[in-house]
This record gives structure tokens, C-alpha cells and sequence, in this order.
């Protein structure tokens, strides 16, 4: 609890990071001594994570972003440069940029490897996006970062990793659907949960592709835990969004920003500002803290 | 058999019907062509529809006859529920009955590489 007070307090005093949202989820705080931890970590401490998103690693597009080579090199530089550094950091896909070529995959896959390697934190969690994943099902990542969706706890919170981009249908499929419903079968309806995917679970945009066909599927299984929460990547921008009592946060880029949903008639990347360089590129950390997340907004800078 | 079902079957076999609806019906060239409907051909390839604008009348059926010149692609109209696969070597055909008017996004949503993101046409439905 010192930890993160002292963060906080060091946050406001440096003026960074602005807090977007905050939120008391039902019956968190009575949770944390309700439920015995499934890990040897302990329950109820109080922790922080980095989200990072979206890097697309590989893109080429002067107009979007003229920094391609160097945006991911700034906020990994921007992470190891906070006060106190997370207790892990999750990647929530399309880490590199799609090619038709696999050794070109494999080569951005391994540049992107070696850039954040050179993170402090080595607690370092990754996922694919469909960039990454959804032209050879998923094989080339699996080689360089691991299973594609997982499970792992940490201070008595369970987390989810899902995989809705390995299938270019970007369905979930009826066999993760059955790993993540035996998974869940063994849980206490009071643990809380906190579940990653690439792209929104629910319908955001549909006719920007911005869905999960068979997500409804992964919310109804989720659906009888009280204390759920995802984050997500893939739109390049924050959206907060409420299905039920689960919260669904999705994260900036570290590429380009794409226009708000259904705000324009075709999707496309925001054009770089040079009055305002890397506006809309970022990072974020989010805090558990007495029963309430909080979720910080890091800008990329030059 | 069923009627319906003779005309659906063949292509929910070859997995690649999944359109559901009122007035829509997606099936693999092969299968008893639907009658009445006008024909309206749509061809896709990285990163294209061709034509990207299609004009119907509001209840009027249509043969949407769907081929890809290249790689698996996806035409999805989410706000008519209407989609089909288009596998390479295969003609497709989804059948549209709109029933309300409007311009409506059609897109692939199969990913088919550095582009798919911008592969959407429109369909008008006029009175």
C-alpha cells in the first residue's frame, strides 16, 4: 500500500500519467478476505501492471508515424523511467506488423524480442494480435513469445489471456471456449478476474471489424464472477465500455491512433500532427489498490 | 429433403455458410440457384471489392455471386446479418432480401494481410 501511495503521490507531484478512470468494483474489497489466493504469492496485496499495445512493430507509413523505428524504443525507455517499476507488463498484441513473408515475420518478431528485452521488468507477459497471428494461424508466435492464450495468478488475482486472432475469423473457437470454462469451473465466483484479448470481446464496431463473433460466448462464461475486468488492444485508442457488470478497457497504440468508433465513414490511421508529435500514442498502468482499479494514461514523448 | 434445406446443406457441409437472418441465405456455386433474384457479381482480391457499391431496392431479392481472386476472404454485412466465405476456387452466392432502407457497410472479415483493414465497400437500399 506504501508503494503505491508514494507512486501516486510522485505521479501528480511530476505531473504525469492522467488518471482517465477509476472504478470501485462490487464487492472487491470484501473479495480480498473472502477467497484463499491459488498462488504462493499471497492474497490481497496491492500491485500495479503495465499495459503496452499495438507497437506494430515492422509498420512503414512517414505520413502516420515517422518515428516507426523509434516509438517503441521510447516508451520501453518511458517504462524503465518510472519511479517505481510495475510488478509485470503484458503486450496486448499486433507486436509487430502483418507480412506475407514469414522469414519477414520472424525478423520483425525478433527486433521486437530484442527491444524489449531491454525492459527492467523481466515479469513480461505477451499476446498476439491478428497482425501477429492470423496468416499462419499463430505459428510464428508461438515460436518466439509461447502459448497464445494462458492463464497465470499473481496476488491472488486470476488473469486470462484469450486468443480471439489466431483464427483470421477472429473467433474465440469452441475449444479455447471449453479450456476457458474448465478453467473457470475451478474458480470461486468471488475471485476476481481480470482477462486480456487483442480485440473487444463484445460488438463494438462490427462494420469495422471491431468484434469478436463468438465473444458473447467468453462474457456469458464470465458472466457469474462478480469482479471481472478486460483490457484489450487493437483500436488504437481508449474506450471504456460496460457488458453487464464487466468492464472492458481497450488501450492506445504505440503506432498510429485510429478515429473513434463509427465517428468517420472509413476507418483509417490519424495522420501524424508534427504540432503535436506521438499525440494519441501511449501506454498505461493500472493499479489495484484497496478494492479499486485505477488506470493511468502515459503519453509517448520525444 | 427440405427445399431450403437442399439449397443451405451443400455449403454449411463445406463450412463455409454463416449467414442467418430474415432474407438471407448464403451456398457454394453447385447448389440449386435461388430464382427471381437479380444477379449482382462481386468479385474480391487483396485489398478490393469490385464493384464497392451495390444499389438495391428495399425487398428486393439478389444474387450476390461472390468470388476471390486470390487468398480466403470474408463479405460481411453486420446490419443485415448477411455473410459468406469466399473460398479461393469456389463461387459463392448470398441471397439478400433488405428490408429496410439505407447504406450499409460490407466488409472482409477474414485477414487477409496489410490492407484487410481497409477492404469494405457500401450497399444503398432504396425505396
Amino acid at each position: 500500500m506504501k508503494r503505491t501511495i508514494d507512486r501516486r503521490q510522485f505521479l501528480r507531484l511530476a505531473g504525469l500519467g492522467g488518471v482517465v478512470f477509476a472504478s470501485g468494483l462490487g464487492g472487491f474489497a470484501q473479495a480480498k478476505t473472502d477467497y484463499k489466493s491459488g498462488d504462493s504469492t499471497g492474497a490481497g496485496e496491492d500491485f500495479y501492471f503495465v499495459q503496452l499495445s499495438d507497437s506494430h512493430w515492422g509498420f512503414q507509413g512517414p505520413a502516420v508515424n515517422p518515428d516507426a523505428q523509434g516509438t517503441l524504443r521510447k516508451a520501453v525507455a518511458a517504462v524503465n523511467a518510472l519511479h517505481d517499476q510495475p510488478d509485470f507488463i503484458i503486450f496486448t498484441g499486433d507486436l509487430t506488423h502483418t507480412t506475407d513473408d514469414p522469414a519477414e515475420r520472424r525478423k520483425r518478431m525478433t527486433e521486437f524480442r530484442d527491444i524489449v528485452k531491454d525492459l527492467r521488468v523481466k515479469n513480461v507477459h505477451f499476446m498476439p494480435g491478428e497482425h501477429d497471428a492470423s496468416l499462419d494461424n499463430g505459428a510464428a508466435y508461438q515460436e518466439f513469445f509461447g502459448p497464445t492464450h494462458y492463464t497465470f495468478d499473481f496476488q491472488g488475482v486470476h488473469f486470462i489471456a484469450l486468443d480471439n486472432v489466431s483464427d483470421p475469423k477472429a473467433n474465440l473457437g469452441e475449444a479455447q471456449l471449453q479450456w476457458l470454462a474448465q478453467d473457470l469451473a475451478g474458480l470461486d465466483h468471488k475471485r476476481r478476474l481480470v482477462v486480456f484479448a487483442h480485440r473487444p470481446l463484445f460488438d463494438l464496431a462490427p462494420t469495422w471489424d471491431w468484434a469478436t463473433p463468438d465473444g458473447a460466448k467468453a462474457i456469458d462464461l464470465l458472466l457469474p464472477f462478480r469482479d471481472v475486468v478486460v483490457f484489450y488492444g487493437h483500436i488504437h485508442q481508449e474506450n471504456h465500455h460496460m457488458t453487464g457488470h464487466i468492464a472492458h478497457h481497450s488501450a492506445k497504440s504505440l503506432m498510429f491512433p485510429l478515429p473513434a468508433p463509427l465517428s468517420v465513414p472509413k476507418k483509417a490511421p490519424i495522420p501524424w500532427d508534427a504540432a503535436a508529435p506521438y499525440k494519441g500514442l501511449g501506454f498505461r498502468e493500472i493499479d489495484w489498490d484497496a478494492g479499486q482499479i485505477e488506470i493511468s494514461e502515459f503519453p509517448v514523448k520525444a | 429433403m427440405n427445399p431450403f434445406l437442399r439449397k443451405i446443406a451443400p455449403a454449411c457441409l463445406l463450412g463455409v455458410c454463416a449467414a442467418a437472418g430474415f432474407g438471407v441465405a448464403a451456398w457454394a456455386d453447385g447448389a440449386a440457384a435461388t430464382r427471381h433474384a437479380r444477379l449482382i457479381k462481386v468479385s474480391a482480391r487483396r485489398f478490393v471489392f469490385s464493384p464497392d457499391h451495390l444499389t438495391i431496392k428495399k425487398g428486393e431479392t439478389v444474387d450476390i455471386e461472390l468470388s476471390t481472386a486470390d487468398v480466403l476472404m470474408g463479405f460481411s454485412v453486420p446490419d443485415l446479418n448477411a455473410r459468406s466465405d469466399i473460398p479461393p476456387g469456389q463461387v459463392m452466392h448470398l441471397k439478400l432480401t433488405p428490408d429496410k432502407v439505407g447504406t450499409f457497410v460490407f466488409l472482409c472479415d477474414i485477414f487477409c494481410g496489410s490492407g484487410h483493414e481497409n477492404m469494405s465497400g457500401s450497399i444503398t437500399v432504396t425505396e
